[in-house]
């Protein structure tokens, strides 16, 4: 089985310790938001000047001068603080924020990060993710393992333009949790019913399997959500 | 008397001339000066270089404005949205230039020139396409990119309340850009939502002092930038 967009996020969640303070990417990292934990105090950050966001407002109740980053109408959290877009990005790149969870369209072997730009594509745009690839300590990355053409997305060095060198720790994919050391890729988890040797087919850089490697603990459904197909 | 409080956006754009750079706040919907963009597609002024994150929607807005033919440039992090497509049609057509600027390196150059700095070194795009030609130097045991001033002639921005002074508050994310712009442009144009008497803002809860504002001007709120999107939400 692999996981599903919501089970790689729910796998992520996991490793959101409490007191983290969180920058979340649209797609699959936004989805992170609906699997914290509950028992843990978790502050998400959103580029545009708001720490403590909440969930997505209910229909009828949106706030208009209230939105995300994905420019999703949201809710704010007891705790939570809005500013402005310098104090905003002096926490993405400072450092102050702990985590961020990305998409990306590859990871190289040394952590190098392509996410910004797609070859081929007409019009470019950047956004905030080369000061968060810069800024935050620990950048995860969360997507699927290999591309809809069924091509690994984890390679020896990126073929895409990049957004940052050797700035990824983490990669979670629907087959697996790689970590990026010193001494290059390890496979720390699979998901639920995968091979290691599957992993390492569908990932084109070098994989080291951890002697510890063990299998995702990854309800089948959560709340009614998918989490394995 | 100091009185900053202008009748009609109009009025407020009037001396925006061909080729001026004009800064404009807000990020999504919130903070979006749309009454002014709107006074200056109205006017006329052409050959533009506008700086704001994104692109505007559709043919609203900065989108409209483009759409017009009268940006010559625009210097933004994220115009690359479905919904930017005014945008879109000028730049694949070569009609309106691009300086592509991550969003942190975009809001810290606006920042240096209100402040005053000449520029600054940062991590951000190190090594990637965006720092191509630009100088590099090693501090601490770090690469960073040297990064310019971004200054303008003027900056649209949209608040809250404001008082005839000038002063500023914004609700929420209508912050974003605008306290920022509000420091780095040569005529500073804010449209506000209610112009309340000199008092009634307390010190403590300004978020743009009066010092940096020209003029306002009191608006009804657009409700053309309140479109909640159930569709792409699924809410």
């Amino acid at each position: 089985m692999t996981l599903t967009r919501d089970g790689i996020a729910y796998r992520v969640a996991r490793d959101l310790p409490e007191g983290a303070y969180v920058n979340l990417g649209i797609g699959i990292p936004f989805l992170v938001t609906s699997y914290l934990a509950p028992d843990r105090e978790i502050f998400i950050h959103s580029e545009n000047g708001i720490l403590g966001v909440g969930p997505v407002a209910a229909r009828g109740k949106e706030d208009p001068d209230l939105v995300n980053a994905s420019k999703d109408y949201i809710t704010l959290l007891p705790g939570s603080s809005v500013f402005d877009h310098a104090l905003s990005f002096t926490m993405i790149r400072g450092g102050n924020l702990t985590h961020a969870v990305i998409g990306a369209i590859e990871v190289a072997a040394n952590g190098d990060l392509a996410n910004w730009r797609v070859p081929g594509q007409k019009v470019p745009g950047v956004g905030g993710a080369m000061d968060i690839a810069v800024g935050i300590e620990n950048l995860y990355v969360a997507m699927t393992h290999v591309t809809n053409k069924g091509q690994p997305k984890i390679l020896p060095a990126c073929t895409c333009p990049l957004t940052a060198f050797a700035c990824v720790k983490r990669i979670y994919t629907d087959m697996a949790l790689i970590e990026v050391t010193p001494e290059g890729l390890v496979l720390r988890e699979v998901a639920p019913g995968i091979a290691p040797s599957a992993v390492e087919k569908a990932t084109a850089a070098p994989l080291r399997v951890a002697k510890d490697c063990r299998e995702m603990d990854v309800p089948l459904v959560f709340n009614g959500v998918e989490l394995c197909q | 008397m100091i009185n900053k409080a202008l009748a009609t956006c109009s009025e407020a754009v009037a001396s925006v001339f061909d080729g001026a750079t004009v800064m404009i706040g807000g990020f999504g919907d919130p903070g979006v000066p749309g009454r002014l963009i709107e006074a200056l597609r109205q006017r006329g002024a052409t050959n533009l270089v506008v700086i704001h994150n994104g692109a505007g929607f559709h043919d609203f807005g900065l989108g409209g404005l483009i759409k017009d033919g009268r940006v010559r440039k625009l210097v933004a992090s994220f115009p690359n949205y479905p919904s930017a497509s005014a945008f879109r049609d000028r730049y694949l057509k070569g009609e309106t230039e691009l300086e592509l600027v991550p969003q942190g390196t975009l809001i810290e150059r606006i920042r240096a020139a209100g402040a005053g700095i000449g520029g600054f070194y940062t991590r951000t795009a190190v090594g990637t396409e965006l720092a191509a030609g630009k100088e590099t130097r090693v501090i601490n045991g770090h690469r960073y990119v040297f990064e310019a001033p971004l200054h303008a002639d003027f900056a649209f921005l949209k608040a809250d309340q404001a008082d005839r002074l000038g002063n500023l508050t914004y609700r929420y994310a209508m912050r974003n850009f605008n306290p920022i712009m509000a420091t780095a442009a040569k005529v500073v144009i804010a449209e506000v939502e209610k112009l309340v008497p000199v008092g009634a803002l307390t010190p403590d809860g300004i978020h743009t002092p009066g010092v940096f504002v020209d003029h306002i001007v009191e608006i009804d709120r657009d409700p053309r930038l309140f479109a909640p999107r159930y569709e792409e939400t699924g809410t």
